[in-house]
């Protein structure tokens, strides 16, 4: 599973000219975040994708030939700031509250609304952490669940930018 | 200014002398521009997609950037085929179509279609233009993508009160695409490692494709194989890249390519691809291609490089000044009087010699192969033919048997493999060079799935021949129904006698003219390439005949079989 970020002009149909790029080249895009940054005529797509180190070459090359794609680069794990944000109802009744409380202590969640029968987690963090938290409420009873898919920055720390799209010339 | 007059005022600053379309309700004001007056001549198509496979046509034989203009909705869609063509086989083409107006779109208005939606996958880029002000910028884009880096086709889909509207045209200069960098040079350091690789190579073969005719580079290619002595090979898309008739050149490989091409492309050490893509029709069994060779492969689209087989030497970029400087390496590193790789080219003349193109020409009926050999015979030693084909059978031996020593001068399908591309092709060629000869060689099939665009030829006055192969059948169809369905030939029989192509042609006012026999193939088709209409020869030919050499599918390219082969497989 690989991530890649990129970043696009901000206008329309440049979400769809690359998701039906993975479309039509056969791979399904697995997770997909979209947002602005800090140009307003600019925005990011995070998005991750299962294939091999050859396919991602070819599917970045073919990002880089669409008009409104600025800039593709590949998150390696370790050199990228990663984070997911989920929200989960759970089945809680008043008998299971502590429980899920200081399960969510663990993964630092917040609270984000509190019923009668069911609390709405808020989670952030790694996306493998927000899955865990997941699991863990998962025998409670999980009602509703939505994650915004992952987003992504190389590491400020990083002794090198993310790997860039490799044109060669 | 009206954006409709806008249109023209940007299609004549672009250079633009003919275009090719259909007017309709979304496009009206536009059409209203033309009344008004342009130096851009339109010619008038019977339909959407005749009209892009025109535009096709004369950017294949021009060179320059085909345009096709349609109205909206089934306007739209009726061009998806030609933008389809156009994507497969890079050809630069710009389709405007018209739009319903803004406040409608999305509300499923008469004739609205999504057309930059339906066209997403296969254009390199497209604009909805609904503010008038973007109008210049969006068609300067269109023309800038369309022809730089790899070309091909793109769409500008113009909503109708954008061509109402009044505003201060000015045609911009230059293009604001940030996301839109095409490789402009090589890297001289990969030149020089395939230009090594080259000199040392034992067995090396040149393996072209269409994109060396796009990037104008056929010259710097054929220094590049003069100076080494090198085999070229040339795929369908690059027919007349390379001269046919060099010494040097092996003609098509792939699955109805002839063997010694085929074998010369499997059987180097050194595979150098130009502007060519390995696609499956040329590869067969694409693990067994060229096994063992070294792979160098030129190209603009990085894309392409190691997309369906690993490059050891990539050069990424436009192909003529890659072509060049490698001609500039290959100089410094050969020396007078070096004969290059001489074993390995007297080994592909042997194959040459012993594997030819070849038919069975005894039968009862006309052999299809011999109306090809005739035509090419008729044009032998002119400069001045441009050859346009449809699909099938019939564009398989037109490869096989014509000699093209110019490029522009073959067109054909490739890629999408569309039916019908042959008769509007050659209208757009003939458009491009009013001065050459086009004839279309076309299946009956074929035929008659554009025939309608005789209208347009008759009425231009353009006096292009089109020559039937007219078999009765879907004859590659038939010919898979024989060899891979046990002769269960399922709704591929045409027959010879409907229509009756010489009446249909004088029905649209063209000369027609019918043939069956040997005899008096060469006398008609004289007359008809000499009658200064437009012509149309049905040859009815033998229903049977199969094309051969052939690379069944699947199979490994080493592999062909020849129709003797074949012979011998169903006697044993």
């Amino acid at each position: 599973m690989h991530t890649v970020s990129l970043l696009v002009e901000n206008k329309p149909g440049a979400l769809a000219r690359v998701s039906n790029m993975f479309a039509r080249r056969g791979y399904n895009i697995e997770s997909l975040a979209v947002g602005p940054t800090e140009r307003p005529d600019v925005s990011r797509i995070t998005l991750r994708v299962n294939c091999s180190r050859e396919s991602l070459e070819q599917l970045e090359k073919q990002m880089h030939k669409l008009v409104n794609v600025l800039r593709v680069s590949t998150l390696e794990a370790g050199e990228a700031v990663e984070r997911e944000l989920a929200l989960v109802k759970v089945n809680a009744p008043p008998s299971k509250r502590a429980e899920l409380m200081s399960l969510a202590e663990v993964f630092r969640a917040r609270v984000a609304d509190l019923g009668p029968d069911s609390i709405v987690f808020e989670v952030v963090g790694h996306p493998e952490e927000v899955s865990s938290f997941e699991e863990l409420v998962r025998p409670h009873g999980v009602k509703e669940l939505a994650r915004t898919g992952r987003i992504g920055l190389g590491r400020a720390s990083a002794s090198r930018a993310p790997r860039q799209q490799h044109v060669l010339r | 200014m009206l954006g409709s007059d806008a249109i023209l005022r940007s299609l004549e600053a672009e250079g633009v002398d003919v275009v090719f379309g259909i007017p309709g309700g979304a496009i009206l004001p536009t059409y209203d521009a033309f009344a008004r007056g342009s130096s851009v001549r339109h010619v008038l198509a019977r339909h959407e997609q005749g009209a892009g496979h025109m535009a096709e046509g004369y950017a294949r034989a021009s060179g320059r950037v085909g345009v096709a203009i349609a109205t909206s909705g089934p306007g739209a869609t009726n061009l998806v085929t030609p933008i389809a063509d156009a994507w497969m086989d890079s050809t630069p083409l710009v389709c405007i179509t018209g739009q319903v107006r803004s406040s409608l779109i999305g509300t499923d208005a008469f004739q609205e279609t999504d057309a930059t939606g339906i066209t997403l996958p296969i254009v390199k880029h497209s604009w909805l233009v609904q503010d008038v002000e973007e109008l210049p910028h969006a068609i300067k884009a269109a023309f800038h993508v369309a022809s730089t880096g790899r070309s091909g086709p793109v769409l500008v889909d113009i909503a109708k009160d954008v061509q109402e509207a009044e505003f201060d045209f000015r045609y911009p200069d230059e293009v604001q695409l940030p996301g839109w960098r095409p490789p402009q040079s090589v890297h001289p350091r990969q030149v020089a490692e395939a230009a090594k690789a080259i000199v040392a190579a034992e067995r090396p073969i040149l393996y072209v494709g269409g994109g060396t005719i796009n990037a104008d580079a056929c010259a710097e290619l054929l220094e590049v194989a003069e100076i080494v002595g090198i085999p070229v090979v040339t795929t369908l898309m690059a027919k007349g890249a390379f001269p046919d008739s060099h010494p040097l050149a092996c003609g098509a490989p792939g699955m109805h390519g002839s063997k010694w091409a085929n074998w010369a492309l499997n059987k180097g050490d050194l595979l150098i691809a130009v502007g060519s893509r390995f696609d499956d029709r040329v590869t067969g069994k694409l693990a067994a291609f060229a096994a063992g060779a070294k792979v160098i492969h030129f190209d603009v689209d990085p894309a392409e490089i190691g997309k369906l087989r690993r490059a050891d030497i990539p050069v990424v970029g436009p192909l003529k000044p890659a072509l060049s400087q490698l001609a500039d390496e290959l100089r410094r590193l050969v020396a007078p009087g070096d004969l290059g790789p001489a074993a390995w080219r007297r080994q592909v003349d042997e194959w040459r010699a012993t594997y030819p193109y070849r038919y069975e020409r005894e039968g009862e009926f006309l052999k299809p192969q011999a109306i090809i050999e005739t035509l090419r015979d008729l044009t032998a030693g002119r400069d001045d033919v441009v050859w346009t084909t449809g699909v099938g059978q019939h564009q398989m031996w037109a490869m096989q048997y014509l000699v093209c020593d110019q490029p522009r001068t073959f067109i054909t399908s490739g890629g999408l493999g569309t039916m019908g591309y042959g008769l509007p092709a050659a209208i757009g060629a003939k458009a491009a060079r009013p001065d050459a000869s086009v004839i279309c060689v076309d299946g009956d099939g074929c035929f008659q799935m554009t025939s309608q665009e005789l209208a347009t030829s008759v009425l231009e006055g353009l006096p292009i021949t089109v020559v039937i192969v007219n078999n009765g059948w879907l004859g590659m169809v038939r010919q898979w129904q024989e060899m891979f369905y046990d002769s269960r030939f399922a709704e591929t029989h045409l027959t010879h006698q409907v229509p009756d192509y010489a009446q249909l042609a004088e029905a649209y006012g063209g000369a027609g003219f019918t043939l069956s026999t040997e005899d008096e193939l060469e006398s008609v088709l004289e007359e008809a390439l000499n009658c200064g209409r437009t012509a149309v020869v049905d040859a009815r030919c033998d229903p049977e005949e199969k094309c051969f050499p052939m690379i069944p599918a699947g199979a490994a390219a080493i592999d062909v079989i020849e129709f003797d082969d074949l012979e011998d497989r169903v006697e044993a």
